[in-house]
């Protein structure tokens, strides 16, 4: 069957048929990720003063994926604008460096960030054992600054069988800077570059705990939101390096010796996509890692 | 404005034939003219990226301030975003049909949202 009006203008629309099609998907994208964003939006508002976390995310890391990003926009135009220059060698570089940007951010993510989140442990304290966990918490320290108080204890877990084992009755965590050291004034606000956990041990007891866990999706309402959304997103960043990865390999060079323009057109429409992705990224990366 | 005004042929197959790049908004001589604001562009989301970083490490009184300077720093790269690299500055008709609606029914989702926390019923 012969699609019509691939690259000509449909006369009603005055578009060929792709345009109109990739942006109504991307008008039910923009009501899905604002979906999800509205959540957000909701849990961060009705959290208690002080209870969404800050600095949990590695902000150097976060900042060099938003410029790979970014870069992955600037190239996929650029590979598009080789097309309609009729340059096939610049386009198939271009869209080269597109994939492989797309795979380092997928990679920074699957294989460093969510990882790494994982692998750490936080124990929300009771409301009246706060005072015992004191030198962790430093809330004293917190209320004379007027700052809300600290309730969760960070770090990473050396006894992971407590997590499941009822027989353990405590946590054994080294403790995260800000847990280590919670009176210093340098700990009253996140830190741009990523500090690992000290080696300084606490001991908790799980009876004084009211809620223990990894940094899992279950772990709290920020980190809900965070593997939703990024996930998705990461999901979509994996869509668009399958249909790049598509449109560059021989497939797409039958296409452009058949009818360049029609290469050309695929590639805008894919490229729309990937600027969509890198759009809600835009509001990613403030709101999960700075805020 | 760099519209070409021919007439749309019906049959695709005949326009290919005619050189259908002739019959798009974009021709290759506009194209290579926009190339220098694609790399400007993708410059200044750079260099707002780092401002990003930067101010969220100026206490602007309290949290709330503070998120407010940085969505409107992210709109307006978003902005840049649909305008420049998405081609929106200079789109035909039906493409901002479909989106004045996409817009509303996102203000309507999020005033929802905002309901629901303000929640003007019960904290009457």
């Amino acid at each position: 069957m012969e699609i019509p009006y691939t690259v000509t203008a449909r006369p009603d629309t005055g578009l060929w048929n792709a345009k109109v099609g990739i942006w109504l998907f991307l008008a039910s994208e923009v009501m899905l990720f604002g979906g999800l964003f509205s959540a957000y939006v909701f849990l961060r508002l009705d959290a208690e003063p002080g209870a969404w976390p800050h600095g949990l995310l590695n902000v150097p890391v976060g900042t060099m994926n938003t410029a790979i990003l970014i870069a992955s926009s600037v190239t996929v135009v650029m590979a598009w604008a080789s097309l309609k220059m009729r340059k096939f060698r610049a386009y198939w570089w271009y869209m080269l460096v597109t994939i492989l940007c797309g795979v380092i951010f997928l990679g920074v993510k699957l294989v460093y960030e969510w990882p790494q989140k994982f692998d750490h442990f936080g124990a929300f304290i009771k409301k009246d054992a706060l005072e015992k966990y004191e030198p962790y918490l430093g809330n004293h320290h917190l209320a004379e600054k007027g700052l809300p108080q600290r309730t969760e204890i960070s770090g990473h877990l050396h006894n992971k069988e407590a997590l499941n084992d009822p027989n353990v009755k405590e946590y054994e965590i080294a403790l995260d800077p800000v847990n280590a050291d919670p009176t210093n004034p340098n700990m009253d606000r996140p830190h741009f570059l990523y500090v690992p956990p000290t080696d300084k041990i606490a001991t908790i007891e799980k009876e004084d705990v009211e809620y223990a866990n990894m940094f899992l999706p279950k772990h709290s309402a920020y980190f809900a939101s965070y593997f939703t959304i990024t996930g998705l997103h990461g999901a979509h960043v994996l869509g668009g390096v399958i249909i790049f990865t598509y449109l560059w390999l021989p497939v797409g060079t039958k296409l452009y010796k058949r009818n360049p323009e029609h290469l050309a057109n695929r590639v805008e429409v894919a490229g729309l996509f990937w600027h969509f992705v890198d759009l809600v990224w835009i509001f990613v990366f403030p709101l999960f890692y700075l805020l | 404005m760099d519209e070409t005004h021919e007439p749309a042929l019906a049959d695709p197959a005949d326009a290919a034939a005619h050189g259908a790049a002739a019959h798009d908004e974009h021709t290759a001589h506009d194209v290579a003219k926009h190339i220098r604001a694609y790399l400007m562009v993708g410059a200044t989301l750079l260099l707002f990226t780092a401002i990003t970083v930067f101010l969220s490490y100026v206490n602007f009184g309290t949290q709330k301030a503070n998120v407010a300077v940085a969505m409107l720093v992210a709109t307006f790269k978003a902005g840049l975003v649909a305008a420049i690299f998405m081609h929106l500055s200079n789109e035909k008709r039906m493409i901002y049909r479909i989106l004045i609606f996409t817009f509303f029914f996102v203000l309507g989702l999020f005033w929802l949202t905002y309901l629901a926390w303000y929640d003007p019923i019960t904290t009457r």
